[in-house]
């Protein structure tokens, strides 16, 4: 898979992400293309909360705020894909798509691609970091959040 | 020994009186625009039943049926409409849930005689495997779709992936579960691959969809149309065929099922946590009574972990439990998806698995199991909110 620059970056042509018409998850689309990661922290009961919703599932307080928190957890699961469901993807295959718990985060998830050979092992439990992947010559521009295996440190 | 509590229930209350499908196609070659298929599926089941199809004065689907109850009902002429009932979300999750809306419209009073059914040409309004056509998007997708989980099997094979893990599950139980349909499809001339069998290595060298799937453990994309007819028990016995019992009936899931994405606290689950006690308790009845199982493969792991949700075995038991000897009529401990089922018979969005429910129990599946007196649907693994249905005969009342 060499020559490619992020070999795991998958093609343009994919449904663009945008908010919903209410904006509820407007300032989680803006923060990334800042390079920013926002997720719902209650600033009543102090609940985490990802995906947004306009209340707070622990306390029923409205309009929980919007917290930045560092981009990097651990695998929770992951999958890759090899058939695909989308012709932009046919030449694409196969790639990894990973479910990273931010234990950090009140242990919220989110998916995103693994960066890296396609073909790598994945193994649940791994420490990753986010990858802010910018594409600002979309219409309309959005940026996703990647992530790739963390430098081995102890 | 009757308490005000014990008035809320179905059990026993209503009664199957007739099933009827079409024809099952591969996805674009049904003959039919999809209406069609729905009508000639509602008319085979009143025919089976021998009730004049002017006489429903109910419908009820699931998953967004495109064939509207008001249409039909113009169509069909009936003197009159008395409950149209939509189960909302949670795709084949409403497969049981719409026979159990029925059945409550039928014991409240508001109707006497309700069709369910369920129509769907994925040849004519899309594929559920494929996406095109979609620009921009929001909510749940756009958290998954950019990344390119798009489609079912990439949605569902994380969930499956975190069971393996959590329980120690092997890729030989869901192979067994793939195995068990096919055995069955091969006994029924209705499935889509009857005259097709799978083996052991076949299963083994076909390619992954998406990893941990093969191409067997997903279900098909098909064509075709499937209704019953219910009816209250006190006119149950005026039909042409033996009348099957609705024992029992639970829908929902549990605690934030929903929460997107793919944050539900209990990840790593089929959803039936809270449902299958439901069930158990309106039945009173247990997974020892259960004779057949048709439980709803959108992908075969989430059939594993449904069954043991529903209390067959417990997860880290599976590797042990599913095998394909376990799995098959007549003989099986637990004889599953006996019809074929999505993976093999037609993927009719579960509502098939209903069906053939029926035929257990009035003793007329291709593939009969040796008990017969109570039969297990389970709807749509891992979607929220699922369902499910214990059917029974007289005897089981
Ligand atoms: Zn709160």
């Amino acid at each position: 898979m060499s020559g490619r620059e992020m070999p795991n970056h998958l093609p343009e042509g994919l449904p663009i992400p945008v908010p919903e018409l209410d904006g509820l998850s407007a300032p989680y689309w803006n923060g990334l293309r800042e390079n920013r990661l926002l997720v719902q922290r209650c600033s009543h009961c102090d609940a985490w909360q990802f995906g947004p919703e306009w209340i707070c599932n622990a306390c029923h307080a409205f309009d929980p705020a919007w917290t930045e928190i560092e981009p990097c957890g651990r695998i929770f699961s992951w999958e890759r894909v090899w058939h695909s469901s989308h012709a932009t993807l046919r030449q694409h295959l196969p790639y990894v798509a990973v479910l990273v718990e931010i234990p950090h985060a009140g242990s919220v998830r989110m998916v995103g691609n693994l960066l890296g050979d396609p073909l790598q092992a994945v193994t649940i439990g791994t420490a990753v970091e986010g990858c802010f992947e910018h594409h600002p010559g979309s219409s309309p521009p959005y940026s996703l959040l990647q992530w790739r295996v963390s430098s081995p440190r102890e | 020994m009757s308490k005000p509590g014990d008035q809320r229930t179905l059990r026993g209350r209503v009664a199957v009186v007739g099933i009827g499908e079409t024809d099952y196609y591969r996805h674009g070659a049904s003959p039919d625009p999809e209406f069609k298929l729905a009508l000639k599926a509602i008319l085979a089941a009143c025919k089976d039943a021998g009730l004049d199809p002017r006489d429903i004065d109910g419908f009820s689907s699931y998953s967004d049926d495109r064939n509207d109850a008001s249409r039909l009902a113009a169509a069909l002429g009936t003197h009159r409409l008395r409950t149209a009932t939509m189960q909302w979300g949670g795709g084949g999750g409403g497969c049981c849930a719409a026979v159990a809306n029925a059945a409550a419209s039928i014991v409240a009073g508001l109707a006497d005689c309700v069709v369910v059914f369920r129509a769907l040409a994925q040849g004519q309004y899309g594929r559920f495997g494929q996406v095109s056509g979609v620009e921009t998007i929001s909510g749940e997708k756009a958290y998954l779709m950019p990344y390119g989980v798009l489609a079912p099997p990439q949605r569902f094979a994380m969930k499956v992936q975190r069971y393996m893990y959590e329980h120690g599950v092997s890729q030989d139980a869901q192979r067994a579960i793939a195995l068990a349909s096919y055995h069955h499809a091969q006994a029924n001339p209705r499935a889509v691959m009857h005259g097709k069998p799978l083996d052991r290595e076949k299963y083994d060298a076909s390619r992954w969809i998406v990893e941990p799937f093969h191409l067997y453990d997903c279900c098909m994309e098909n064509d075709g149309a499937a209704a019953l007819v219910l009816v209250a028990e006190e006119r149950a016995r005026e039909f042409r065929q033996k009348p099957v019992f609705l024992l029992g009936a639970a829908i929902g899931s549990g605690h934030r099922s929903g929460a997107i994405p793919h944050n539900a606290p209990h990840y790593a689950s089929a959803g039936f946590d809270t449902v299958a006690p439901d069930l158990y308790r309106m039945a009173g009845l247990g997974p020892c009574d259960v004779g057949t199982v048709q439980a709803y493969e959108n992908f075969t792991g989430g059939v594993v972990m449904a069954l043991a949700e529903h209390g067959f075995f417990e997860p880290e038991q599976a590797n042990d439990f599913l095998t394909l000897e376990n799995l098959i009529a007549p003989s099986g401990r637990l004889p599953l998806n006996t019809s074929g089922g999505n993976l093999a018979e037609c993927y009719m969005h579960g509502f098939e698995l209903v069906i053939e429910a029926v035929r257990q129990v009035r003793g007329t599946s291709t593939s009969q199991g040796r008990r017969n007196d109570v039969a297990m649907v389970i709807g749509g693994p891992m979607v929220t909110p699922a369902s499910n249905l214990l059917l029974g005969s007289e005897a089981a009342l």
